[in-house]
């Protein structure tokens, strides 16, 4: 493997766990909040979420880069707070995957604490637990495969990613440069044993983490996906 | 059976849910059992879970001086230190026995039972390093008990504690819960269906029908008085009364009580001399005489005063009250054709005739 390609797959490895950490940040009190909310508001925000799931990654990375472009709204602060720009940038793309696997961080843990119900928060209210108290020890505990789940699923969409990333990253090595532009590059230019090396690089990784979440899920129970 | 004690927590609760309106206003006394009664549908876990602030309603609760809630302010429950034992345990499936007794008993604070004594009372020692799926249900419930004491409840409230058990399970936690206003000093609320049940265990029973307060109570005034035409196909009217253990008649499997100086006999029963247990003798079970009883297979004849005697309209039937001592009574259902060719009236001198085998004998509570 060359030194190029290397550094995407540490690049791709990089950005997954970034995005990862982020996301499940973002996606355990959304999901929380979706699986306990009366809200008239629950659907339209659970569509918003699933959004990803079926926009072309183009129609996305193009609104995310005239977002999150210097000339306007958010880019343009951005710009003038840090001197730097978000577009073709590491922080981009972490920005972008975010959004773009929020559904498979998001969807999993939401079923688990659906399926996991009201009871045991309230047996813990009962003994005394505050809500965070309760969060933390009781409904976490009880959807830890969801967490796997999300985990895993944020991770391994994230290193599949493509569209969103050429609209908003470009390709620049070491920076915005992961696995499957340095694919796309390698075919365009006809190196076909490069691409080789790193699909079917990329076919393992994938089968392997989807083995894992349905072995994890087990005895017919849905991936929540 | 305790007389008027203080209510400690007062519950006033206006509810709608589709069709099911609940409108109930009632006192809990701060010491002994009281029991919620009524028909499944009645409002009684609704009640409950309004008491442990799992539910908000309408109107007011107040515990003690404190007020859990009113229209503007609400103690969520974890603030409240209301125990609560579901009808479904809700033991927590990620820790074994041991960890779910830690868990309540690290958000105690000071003050709570030792485990020690909490585990012995309840019988937990050999369940604590199972995990919760695979005890079975009277376990479930005793864990959960259990639990709920180790979280130093101020107030006990259990929902349905003996529901989908066996005979013979209810007969080994009967005991557990009749001791537990003593042994832990605090209240018990408990919600039942079962009549059987709140006799053996209530000191004060609060009767829920269609999501009212029918009645409220000590246990053996509200049992003689209630209305049976009210309740009619939910359970049967009948008294409650407290028989001393006197003895055994070995020869003829035969157990004799003493009941307020008069003597009673019953199929033997396995409990000690001078134990104490309740009697629930329905109504239907009792026939009156007008002065001593010969050649009459049935040997327990309850002197007593007819204290009074109400005719149901439009049936063959009328409700007679034989007070045999001050403060005990005896309810009998009695045809009103007997009322007439007997010359029943009240201040009569009769007898109340009770079969030995009519009494309940699976679910006694033994007391001293």
């Amino acid at each position: 493997m060359s030194e190029g390609d290397l550094q995407a797959v540490l690049l791709t490895l990089r950005l997954a766990a970034v995005t990862t950490l982020v996301l499940l940040a973002l996606a355990l009190p959304l999901a929380w909040w979706l699986s306990r909310t009366r809200s008239r508001l629950k659907p339209a925000v659970e569509a918003l979420t699933a959004l990803p799931l079926i926009l072309p990654p183009t129609v996305l990375g193009f609104y995310l880069l005239v977002m999150l472009g210097p000339q306007t709204g958010f880019g343009r602060l951005w710009l003038e707070v840090t001197d730097t720009t978000l577009t073709f940038s590491f922080l981009g793309l972490v920005v972008a995957s975010v959004i773009y696997s929020l559904p498979f961080a998001v969807q999993p843990l939401q079923s688990a604490f659906e399926s996991t119900g009201r009871g045991p928060m309230e047996a813990a209210a009962t003994l005394g637990a505050g809500p965070f108290d309760a969060f933390r020890t009781v409904a976490l505990p009880l959807a830890w495969r969801g967490l796997l789940t999300a985990a895993v699923l944020s991770f391994a969409h994230t290193v599949g990613e493509f569209g969103v990333v050429l609209m908003v990253g470009g390709n620049i090595p070491g920076e915005t440069r992961v696995i499957s532009i340095a694919v796309y590059e390698h075919v365009e230019t006809l190196d076909y044993g490069a691409a080789h090396r790193l699909s079917l690089g990329l076919v393992a990784f994938a089968f392997v983490t989807l083995l894992a979440v349905y072995a994890l899920n087990g005895r017919g129970r849905r991936v929540g996906v | 059976m305790a007389s008027d004690p203080v209510p400690v927590l007062e519950i006033e609760a206006r509810l709608a849910r589709g069709d099911f309106r609940l409108d109930a206003a009632c006192r809990i006394a701060g010491e002994g059992i009281t029991a919620l009664f009524g028909p499944s549908g009645s409002g009684k876990s609704t009640l409950l879970r309004i008491a442990a602030g799992l539910e908000r309603a309408a109107g007011r609760v107040a515990f003690g001086g404190e007020t859990w809630a009113d229209g503007r302010r609400f103690t969520p429950p974890h603030r409240r230190r209301a125990g609560l034992v579901f009808q479904d345990a809700r033991l927590f499936p990620h820790l074994s026995v041991e960890g779910n007794l830690a868990y309540a008993e690290k958000r105690a604070g000071l003050g709570g039972p030792a485990r020690a004594e909490v585990v012995e009372a309840l019988d937990l020692a050999p369940l604590l390093a199972r995990r919760p799926d695979t005890l079975s249900g009277g376990e479930q419930r005793r864990v959960a008990i259990g639990r709920a004491l180790l979280a130093a409840p101020r107030l006990l409230l259990l929902d349905e504690p003996l529901s989908g058990l066996d005979l013979r399970r209810k007969g080994e936690i009967l005991p557990l819960i009749a001791g537990l206003p003593d042994r832990f000093a605090l209240p018990v609320v408990f919600v039942s269906h079962d009549l059987d049940e709140v006799a053996q265990l209530a000191d004060r029973m609060v009767v829920l029908a269609n999501g009212r307060v029918a009645a409220e109570g000590p246990i053996a005034v509200v049992m003689a008085r209630l209305d049976v035409q009210e309740m009619t196909g939910r359970f049967e009217a009948g008294s409650l009364v407290e028989a001393t253990v006197t003895g055994q008649d070995r020869a003829h499997h035969l157990t004799r009580l003493d009941l307020c100086g008069q003597p009673l006999e019953m199929p033997a029963l396995d409990i000690a001399d001078d134990t104490r247990i309740r009697l629930r003798i329905r109504a239907r079970d009792v026939a009156l005489a007008t002065g001593p009883v010969e050649g009459l297979s049935i040997r327990n004849a309850l002197a007593g005063t007819l204290a009074d005697l109400i005719e149901e309209p439009d049936t063959a039937f009328a409700e007679a009250f034989v007070e045999i001592a001050p403060g005990t009574v005896i309810r009998a259902r009695v045809t009103r054709a007997a009322v007439a060719a007997l010359g029943l009236e009240r201040g009569r001198q009769v007898r109340a005739i009770v079969k030995a085998g009519s009494f309940d004998r699976r679910m006694l509570v033994g007391r001293n």
